[in-house]
């Protein structure tokens, strides 16, 4: 309430001082004016009774005439202080309504209301600029997950639906246009806890402007951004913006991948995806010929990637000559089916409907399943409330630009060997891959793995570290022993052991382990929690390790050593 | 010349000097200390406590916690006043008048210290 206390008490100057002043006025008159008491003696009010008088009439209570009943004189002065101080209170109480009601004091309320609620954070939070398709999946995500999280956005509509939504945990929405830096600042951008800035309005020049404030005013502050055009992702990234996602071109490029090696793309896809859903078991797209419907940003991303793998394009688009579609484009929408059957629907294997316009895009994939019963189809889904209608038509692959968005954000942000580890498994080839998206699938019975990093440190890992402080070894394979079971392996598979600038790619089970070494383990959230008792308690990790189970306790310990001297 | 300030420094003078006014005399005599002077220096001292209201300033705040400070004081005394007349009445006896006139003495020094506060204010403006 810092600058709501002072704006109203600034406006109740005027009413106040008319107040006080109607106030005295009526008071000293009572205590000038002569009265009569009731034996007939010339009285005068005192203050004290003046006071009485006045408080009740003029607050229009009204006892009459006490003590005694009024002379002439005193009730014209009553007459006079009823209208002074009645007035004086309806001008009062009419400038506090209207205060209350005034949308800059009643913006200055919620505003302060906000920041209140900002300070009380002590988490890391995330600034999330912009609250439409994308930045309602990240926040859904990142408070699942019990992230904190501040929203704003520049349309009130949007805050509201916000605020209506059951997030679990307090998440503040701003109304504030993310492009302007004093709103970033006042939504907490340089507040001690920000963590990250994740800029996903559907203005590339907004977010280019929120990358810029980010960087320069809090240096320390991740910025992720989501960036629609070329240009726009290579000036983000230009200066240092921590990760930049062009929704179309990933999307391209992961279509490729899964053209020419399905399993990387499998690993890669069941990774970097929300996890704990259903395993997507996609199929294959084809080489083969391929029909792209529209082409704008998606479609260009997608001719530029699928012509890259050798594979034959036909573009249809309704105004060639606008969007400078190469030669041999059919014109039309491709909603009819002679305009799919000029483009070669017939000779082809497959189609991406790839418009900016859902409605243009169900129609397109539903006529060409009507000539093409076997054909795959790709389509685009622009907004999320159609979801339901994507899933009835069921196409073989559903692009969605604000879920490829969510899921890099959250990807990156979840564990940050990931990124790198991704980066380096596709470079390993199929074979290697096909492996272990097998071990995948055994895994995490049937749902994507979750993934988490370990760092063996004092902090992190304290176990670990007494143990390897006492000259004990231990192995990575301990770590993936059951704690309940040392027979049994926890669900979780170590993706990546980094230790200095080395990687090691898969690492072994019975690589032992150094202090500063960083992990990056994917499984379920039980092997989450079993792997994090053996590397807090220095017991169970004996237990997992050597299978022992150490008596612990000052008396316990006495006993054990008796036992080894006798 | 800045009408606002002139109102702002009349009405912290007059509040001073009313106070002053009542509480100069013989301590405990009522002829000295008269009953229209303390309602003025009460509500004088409470139109200058809203004057205050809303500065934003290190000085503004310290400004209105003195004013406040002076009021409590006067209501004090005043309300010491009234007991002693209609609810007790035992008069104006001495006690009570040196008691009403002491309590003036503190807002007083309150008002003293917002009248210096506003001086220094206005010399390290320099303008």
């Amino acid at each position: 309430m810092r600058s709501a206390i002072p704006l109203f008490l600034r406006r109740m100057r005027t009413p106040l001082i008319v107040l006080i002043s109607a106030y005295s006025i009526a008071v000293l008159g009572f205590t000038l004016i002569p009265g009569v008491d009731d034996q007939g003696n010339p009285w005068r009010m005192s203050f004290f009774q003046a006071f009485y008088v006045v408080s009740y009439t003029g607050s229009t209570i009204g006892f009459g005439e006490v003590p005694y009943a009024f002379s002439g004189g005193q009730r014209l002065w009553t007459t006079v202080s009823i209208y002074l101080t009645v007035v004086a209170w309806l001008y009062s109480v009419g400038t506090i309504i209207a205060l209350l009601q005034d949308p800059t004091f009643r913006q200055a309320v919620v505003r302060s209301r906000l920041q209140h609620s900002l300070r009380q954070i002590r988490d890391p939070f995330y600034l999330v600029c912009g609250f439409g398709d994308t930045g309602r999946l990240l926040v859904r995500a990142l408070t699942e997950r019990g992230r904190r999280v501040v929203v704003m956005d520049r349309h009130q509509t949007n805050i509201d639906e916000l605020e209506l939504k059951d997030l679990g945990i307090h998440v503040p929405g701003f109304c504030l246009d993310a492009g302007i830096p004093d709103n970033l600042s006042a939504a907490g951008l340089e507040n001690r806890w920000c963590a990250g800035v994740l800029a996903v309005t559907d203005d590339d020049h907004t977010n280019l402007k929120i990358a810029i404030s980010g960087k320069l005013l809090n240096p320390r502050v991740q910025v992720y951004c989501r960036a629609e055009s070329r240009e726009a992702a290579g000036n983000m990234a230009s200066f240092g913006t921590d990760l930049v996602v062009n929704p179309y071109e990933n999307f391209a490029e992961r279509l490729a991948l899964a053209i020419r090696e399905p399993d990387t793309h499998r690993v890669y896809d069941w990774l970097s995806t929300v996890p704990n859903i259903a395993l997507p078991e996609r199929k294959r797209p084809p080489r083969g010929h391929w029909i792209i419907c529209s082409y704008g940003r998606l479609g260009r991303a997608l001719q530029a990637a699928l012509e890259q793998e050798g594979i034959q394009v036909t573009i249809v688009e309704e105004d060639p000559q606008r969007t400078g579609a190469p030669p041999g484009t059919v014109q039309g929408k491709g909603t009819e089916a002679i305009t799919l059957e000029q483009a070669g629907i017939h000779g082809a294997s497959a189609v991406v409907a790839a418009g900016p316009d859902d409605a243009d895009n169900l129609s397109i994939i539903m006529t060409a399943r009507e000539l093409r019963a076997d054909i795959y189809l790709a389509a685009r889904q622009n907004r999320l409330h159609n979801k339901p209608l994507f899933r009835t038509a069921d196409p073989e692959l559903v692009v969605e630009p604000s879920y490829i968005i969510a899921s890099k954000f959250l990807s990156a942000l979840g564990s940050p060997l990931l990124r790198e580890f991704l980066a380096a498994a596709a470079t390993q080839g199929n074979a290697w891959n096909r492996a272990l998206a097998e071990r995948m699938r055994g895994l995490a019975e049937g749902v994507t793995p979750e993934t988490w990093t370990l760092r063996i440190s004092q902090v992190r890992a304290p176990a670990v570290m007494l143990a390897l402080e006492s000259g004990e070894t231990i192995t990575l394979g301990s770590l993936c022993r059951s704690p309940r079971d040392r027979q049994h392996a926890i669900p979780a598979l170590p993706l990546l052991l980094r230790r200095g600038s080395h990687d090691t790619l898969l690492p072994e089970a019975d690589t032992r382990l150094e202090s500063g070494d960083r992990l990056l383990f994917c499984g379920t959230g039980r092997g989450f929690s079993l792997m994090a008792r053996s590397v807090r308690n220095i017991n169970t990790l004996r237990y997992v390790h050597t299978g022992e189970q150490h008596p612990d306790g000052l008396v316990w310990r006495m006993l054990a050593r008796q036992r080894a001297s006798s | 010349m800045n009408l606002e300030k002139v109102v702002f420094g009349f009405f912290i003078l007059l509040a001073l000097t009313l106070n002053f006014g009542f509480f100069i005399g013989e301590i405990d005599n009522p002829d000295h200390h008269n009953v229209y002077e303390l309602f003025a220096a009460i509500v004088v001292s409470l139109i200058a406590t809203v004057l205050k209201f809303g500065e934003r300033t290190q000085i503004g705040a310290v400004l209105l916690a003195a004013s406040l400070v002076a009021d409590l004081q006067l209501i004090a005394a005043a309300l010491v006043w009234a007991m002693a007349v209609h609810v007790l009445e035992v008069g104006l006896t001495p006690p009570i008048m040196a008691s009403i006139v002491s309590l003036s003495g503190g807002a007083l020094l309150a008002n003293l210290v917002s009248t210096v506060l506003l001086t220094v204010e206005t010399v390290s403006l320099q303008r």
